[in-house]
């Protein structure tokens, strides 16, 4: 498993104004991690589950799992972030579940990716919007 | 727009039994011109289960007036459902007649002259004569209370809700669910959950540290021959939109995956009947209804909407009881062998002046006041204008605060939270500090004053605006739009986040707002800890002192597009 931490912007109240910025060079970033990841291959969707909040509750450490039975890894990626790597998770052919749950930091609002390589080498992909805001206001 | 035709449609298509409301009921007093307790309470006893909602009472111990929405916008898919339909399209979609009590009750339109004439709403003791009385129908019918019930008038903060707690432990609820309740702080609602004869149900609280459930996720209860299970769901943004290091430990959220397991859960227990005690707000009920199989029946709240009837998703039944006390909502099933078979449905209106104090309730909701009454009853000043806070942006109340935040606070802009609480005041009423309390009372209540450059501003008003307006209803988190003093702004809600919000405007100069000058601006409620300032009770108190007689007039500072 690796984590890269590096670069990910300290979370605060100066991040706030880049809150709905997409970030240009990491979305491209994101992209050529994937093509990287399944050599160019076509994901499909379906047989992946990645669950994460709506809304984050704090930025810097969001809770989020995948989940794709019958994968031999799994790439997540956060695809507005600086740099938008996350971590691949490996199994072996002993694990007893392909799935796997950790905290990320996010800048702001984005989208995590995650994308399983099957066993049969095929790819699959699901990703979801994780809402980081200001807060305040509630009802 | 859904027609009414439409929605009684889809109401038979669900089956061909499926009941009535109390709609029709209400035409027929209107047509009398004459209020009874009888009338109010008459139903006509229905199945073999009954459920009494009431959700949101913030508080609210005495008869209050209480304004319904003007603007309540729906986006996206939403857009011209109730409760997104306000003033005379509400009364032409349920056929209500203006001028009746029903119209008084459930709209903004004429509000001050009905209000004169029907009287104030609510009030414990009036709702616990309906339960009463619902209860001596039905002797085993569930009271289900869907929260913001210890939080909101200024003996409840004194007491740290035991007001509240005192007198609904006297209304024996069958259990609860919860939102501004952990504003309490952690060590305090355990304490009070602790002494609770019923569950504080949340099956979407969870411990954020271990990421295990936190609180009883649902309770079965037995009754007329069938298994009723009730689930309860917290606010999901508990963190976000209120001071999350008030309950550190706490993670919150829709948790939809979750809710859909204790679904399949106390289905394979038995339950004949699903029920779902929210705080979710509607919308976000309208899509967990739509996602989560297996649910009959959504008591909602969060978002105080009053519909006199269900509203049909699928085969699950959204409940809207309004909020301080104002409704209570009666619904009686007939449950066979875990199927739902009909309903009738009334939203019983707690007219004050019309249902009988509940006595022993009366003088247990005195007895709870009496130790603070000088100070209640204290007035500050006198109203010539309406005073109302809800409603999607800026209402009277809000900006009676901010005019006092720019004063006493000497800013050039205002910030007032969008809160959803918070009673009228008819022109003429003298302003108490009760009053005062039942529009700002909290346990983070500091007036900051800090500097802000344009750009910080606009940022905050697009975050903002996005919890209220992204057409995805698990992205919004949060109340009505922050209120603005000092500063205008164009609002278009069609808009993705970002793009909506235009032409800020500095109103004491009529100039554009610079992004990058710097503004002083005053407001209060943030949600960061150590947050400084005088509560915001004291500034609103001398700036009616000082001035005596408070004018607010209508606010045209907003602009809203796309709608």
């Amino acid at each position: 498993m690796d984590f890269t931490r590096r670069g990910v912007l300290a979370v605060g109240a100066g991040v706030a104004a880049t809150l709905m910025l997409p970030v240009r060079g990491a979305m491209a970033a994101t992209e050529d991690k994937i093509a990287a990841f399944t050599g160019g291959a076509a994901t499909g969707t379906g047989g992946i589950t990645l669950t994460s909040p709506e809304i984050a509750e704090n930025g810097n450490t969001v809770p989020i799992e995948v989940d794709a039975p019958g994968a031999v890894s799994i790439l997540v990626l956060a695809a507005g972030n600086p740099t938008p790597d996350v971590c691949t998770f490996g199994f072996g052919p002993l694990s007893g579940a392909q799935r796997a749950s950790t905290r990320i930091r996010l800048a702001g609002t984005q989208d995590v990716i995650a994308v399983a390589k099957m066993a049969d080498g095929s790819f699959v992909r699901a990703q979801n919007t994780v809402k980081v805001t200001i807060g305040g206001c509630g009802g | 727009m859904i027609s009414r035709r439409d929605f009684l449609q889809a109401a038979v298509a669900a089956s061909a039994v499926y009941g009535a409301s109390g709609v029709g009921n209400w035409a027929r007093l209107a047509a009398q011109q004459a209020l009874t307790q009888d009338q109010l309470l008459n139903f006509d006893t229905f199945g073999n289960v009954t459920l009494i909602h009431v959700t949101d009472i913030h508080g609210q111990l005495k008869p209050l007036w209480f304004r319904e929405p003007e603007i309540n916008l729906g986006v996206g898919a939403v857009n011209g459902l109730p409760p997104h339909v306000t003033g005379q399209d509400f009364l032409k979609m349920f056929n209500l007649a203006p001028g009746t009590p029903h119209a008084y009750a459930l709209s903004h339109v004429d509000f001050v002259s009905l209000a004169r004439a029907y009287g104030k709403m609510g009030g414990l003791d009036r709702v616990a004569s309906v339960v009463n009385a619902i209860r001596s129908d039905r002797p085993d019918a569930l009271l289900l209370d869907g929260g913001d019930t210890w939080h909101g008038s200024y003996t409840c903060l004194k007491t740290q809700a035991q007001d509240m707690v005192n007198v609904m432990n006297a209304l024996k609820p069958d259990a609860m669910t919860s939102h501004w309740e952990f504003t309490l702080g952690i060590d305090r609602v355990t304490e009070i959950v602790e002494g609770l004869d019923f569950p504080f149900l949340g099956a979407n609280v969870f411990d954020a540290e271990w990421d295990e459930p936190a609180y009883e996720p649902y309770k079965m209860f037995d009754r007329g021959g069938a298994k009723i299970a009730v689930i309860g769901q917290a606010f999901p943004y508990m963190p976000i939109a209120n001071p999350g290091w008030m309950f550190p430990g706490l993670s919150f959220g829709v948790r939809e995956e979750r809710m859909a397991e204790v679904v399949a859960e106390v289905r394979d227990a038995g339950a004949d009947l699903v029920v779902v005690l929210s705080h979710n707000g509607f919308d976000t009920d309208r899509k967990m209804a739509a996602q989560v199989p297996g649910i009959d029946v959504i008591l909602t709240g969060h978002t105080h909407d009053a519909l006199p009837e269900p509203v049909l998703v699928g085969k699950t039944m959204l409940i809207a009881s309004g909020s301080n006390g104002k409704f209570v909502t009666r619904l009686d099933l007939d449950v066979q062998n875990g199927q739902l078979l009909g309903f009738r449905h009334k939203l019983i209106p707690v007219f004050s002046d019309v249902i009988e104090p509940d006595a022993e309730m009366a003088s247990l909701i005195d007895e709870q006041r009496a130790p603070y009454k000088a100070e209640l009853d204290e007035v500050l000043g006198t109203t010539d204008s309406l005073l109302y806070r809800r409603g999607n942006f800026n209402g009277t109340w809000d900006d009676l605060i901010c005019n006092a935040l720019i004063d006493e606070r000497e800013a050039d802009i205002a910030l007032s939270p969008g809160f959803r609480w918070g009673p009228s005041l008819l022109p003429g009423d003298p302003i108490t500090r009760e009053d005062v309390f039942n529009a700002t009372s909290m346990s983070y209540p500091n007036a900051y004053r800090s500097e802000m450059t344009g750009e910080m501003l606009h940022v905050i008003l697009e975050d903002v605006a996005d919890n209220l307006f992204n057409p995805d209803p698990y992205y919004q988190q949060g109340g009505d739009m922050v209120r603005v003093g000092g500063m205008g702004y164009q609002i278009d809600v069609s808009k993705p986040q970002g793009s909506r919000i235009t032409n800020m405007t500095l109103l004491k100069t009529g100039e554009v707002i610079d992004p990058s000058k710097t503004y002083v601006v005053s407001g209060w409620a943030s949600v960061n800890e150590g947050t400084e300032g005088p509560p915001i009770w004291d500034v609103v108190e001398t700036y009616v002192k000082r001035m005596g007689t408070v004018h607010v007039d209508p606010n045209k500072s907003v602009k809203v597009v796309g709608a």
